[in-house]
């Protein structure tokens, strides 16, 4: 049993980086993730595992500085919400086009725009679909448990530094502030500079010595064919990780005629909706992705056959749903896929979504 | 009369490519400054011993190839972005020479904020800053460097500082921040020039080495095919124009925590 803690979200990801073995996070303040760089500044981690962290002067510089660390092939990091996310994307697609691994956090708050600094889940195509210019994919996990954030945190780097490509953990202000039980996970020494040279020296700038060619880290290919190439390997790398990576939790799916689909904060307003729903008779169960991209579209695929609706329950006007529909499109059979949320900031409450199963999926059946 | 073969000999060398110059296709125009001061860069980190020790960081612009010139470890920057990269770069493998290698769009325009920033924090890194008053790549645009009532692609009557604002002393802008313990503005039109400027930029990388913060380099260039001139005429035209307005010389030397320049 490791340590066990009543923390908040956002501090238990501070404290889980630290104790994962990372060497560098570079961020910028803004609501509802501030708490993850605080904690990393009064914490210290350079006077105890060496890690270094610094408070950019924006996003942009901040994923920048994540860029040129991760270049020289160590565990870096960054933490935003939505608006800052943004700000990102140009870093970020860079980094996916020089595939480089890293791990970017984004705390989701409402938007468009400055939005609200209220919980949502309005930045799901923004993770999943790309995000920044150009065809690229990051792996996209969704905690709805602080003691996820603790867990995906070393889930995340492993699952970057196996593909060479960002991960991203995508929560919202909800988790990020709520208190929970968590266990933490035991110390794991950093790399040594040696150990990142015998691993990713074939690729980082960790310096050229005479018995190798020279590391470039560059996303720019001027020679249109070579530049094809390098979209087909990228392909086939998120080929491979929709092949290999999909992550879900099924709950009391096996007797379900209805299914709730939602992750992170919506999942567990769907828990508690699942039990309203079954106490009224109704067969219910809750399929909560964990990984974003790749969609656990193989289990929709499994359960489409079974059962007789879908119902995704997002904190936004409707974007995982198009996945859902995606992978029930490709089992050739047809069911029912509707969507039901709320926006800018508002949590859906257990009863709505209850009523929306019963009026949107279960009502035209009558 | 002696034979030639008996006068090129390794013995009688006087003066060779550096090995770490790699051989690759010029893509820069002829007369152009980068290529001399890619060849001072390389000549440098070959002579100091650093190629181990060395990661570029190369931006947008005309030396967004410089990674194909110097047979270093490098990173490929977005636009404007190497002072980042470089912090992060540096902050990470402190014992590392890390160095940008930035042009007048890049660093001062779409690049100003990570700039004055990476040098505000002092970060142990080199800036090598090319400045010719244009976008070279691009095809001869405006930069905030470009010198008043100076023709380009988007200033076809000249810069109107009215329209466009004045243009940017980047140099004399972070020499006054504490970070900097080095500041200097140099060229490398004439042999003494060269030299001159390789002294500059040694002094750079050894600061680096010795942790003194941001050692900024600037080098008031030409770029021929956007100004529109021979090369000659370039640094001609360069001498009596740009130099007035951009005056060569040593704004800073001295250690790093002092907000004021020492001339």
């Amino acid at each position: 049993m490791g340590e066990l803690r009543l923390m908040k979200g956002n501090e238990v990801l501070a404290e889980a980086v630290i104790r994962c073995g990372c060497d560098g996070y570079f961020g910028y303040p803004i609501t509802p993730q501030s708490e993850i760089m605080e904690k990393l500044m009064e914490r210290q981690p350079w006077t105890e595992t060496g890690m270094v962290v610094l408070q950019a002067e924006s996003e942009v510089a901040a994923i920048n500085m994540v860029y040129g660390a991760a270049g020289t092939g160590k565990k870096v990091m960054t933490s935003s919400s939505s608006p800052g996310v943004s700000l990102m994307a140009e870093g970020i697609s860079y980094i996916a086009g020089a595939e480089l691994p890293c791990l970017i956090v984004n705390v989701q708050r409402g938007g468009p725009g400055l939005g609200t600094i209220q919980p949502s889940q309005a930045d799901y195509f923004q993770s999943v679909k790309g995000g920044g210019h150009g065809d690229y994919k990051m792996l996209v996990l969704a905690p709805s448990s602080v003691q996820e954030m603790n867990d995906f945190v070393d889930l995340a780097f492993e699952l970057a530094f196996k593909y060479r490509n960002p991960a991203m953990i995508l929560t919202d202000g909800a988790i990020g502030q709520m208190m929970e039980k968590v266990e933490l996970s035991d110390y794991k020494k950093r790399w040594t500079e040696e150990e990142v040279v015998e691993k990713n020296g074939s690729w980082a700038t960790t310096g050229k010595p005479a018995s190798r060619q020279r590391n470039v880290i560059t996303s720019l290919e001027l020679d249109s064919d070579k530049m094809e190439q390098n979209n087909l390997r990228f392909q086939a790398k998120y080929r491979r990780m929709e092949a290999e990576e999909q992550r879900y939790e099924a709950i009391q799916c096996d007797d379900a005629e209805y299914i709730f689909v939602a992750y992170g904060t919506s999942a567990r307003v769907c828990q508690k909706a699942m039990e309203i729903a079954r106490d009224k008779g109704l067969k219910v169960g809750l399929l909560r992705p964990i990984t974003l991209f790749p969609f656990p579209k193989n289990i929709v695929k499994e359960l489409a056959p079974k059962v007789k609706g879908f119902l995704s329950v997002e904190m936004n006007a409707g974007q995982m749903v198009e996945d859902i529909k995606q992978a029930v499109y490709e089992t050739q059979i047809y069911r029912k896929v509707e969507f039901f949320g709320r926006m800018g900031g508002i949590i859906p409450s257990p009863g709505e979504v209850v009523d929306a199963l019963e009026q949107k999926l279960i009502g035209e059946e009558k | 009369m002696m034979d030639i073969k008996e006068i090129v000999k390794p013995e009688n060398l006087v003066y060779g490519k550096s090995e770490l110059l790699i051989d690759t296709i010029m893509h820069y125009c002829p007369g152009c400054t980068h290529g001399v001061v890619h060849k001072l860069m390389a000549e440098l980190i070959d002579e100091m011993g650093l190629q181990e020790k060395s990661v570029g960081v190369a931006p947008v612009g005309c030396a967004v190839f410089a990674y194909n010139y110097i047979d270093i470890d490098w990173q490929e920057a977005a636009h404007g972005r190497a002072p980042a990269i470089a912090t992060g770069i540096s902050r990470l493998n402190p014992e590392k020479f890390v160095f940008t290698y930035q042009g007048d769009g890049d660093l001062a325009s779409i690049g100003a904020g990570e700039i004055i920033h990476a040098c505000n924090r002092g970060e142990n890194i080199l800036v090598v800053f090319i400045n010719n008053g244009i976008y070279g790549m691009t095809g001869g645009q405006m930069a905030p460097t470009t010198l008043e009532d100076m023709v380009t692609s988007t200033t076809p009557c000249g810069r109107d500082v009215d329209l466009n604002g004045y243009p940017l002393k980047m140099t004399e802008l972070v020499a006054q921040l504490p970070g900097t313990s080095y500041v200097t503005r140099q060229s490398a039109q004439t042999a003494p020039a060269v030299r001159k400027c390789k002294r500059a930029l040694k002094k750079g990388i050894r600061n680096v080495l010795d942790r003194k913060g941001t050692s900024f380099v600037e080098v008031v260039s030409t770029c021929n095919s956007g100004w529109k001139m021979s090369p000659a005429k370039a640094n001609k035209w360069m001498e009596e124009n740009m130099f007035p307005y951009y005056p060569l010389g040593d704004l800073k030397d001295g250690e790093k925590g002092n907000p004021v320049s020492n001339n």
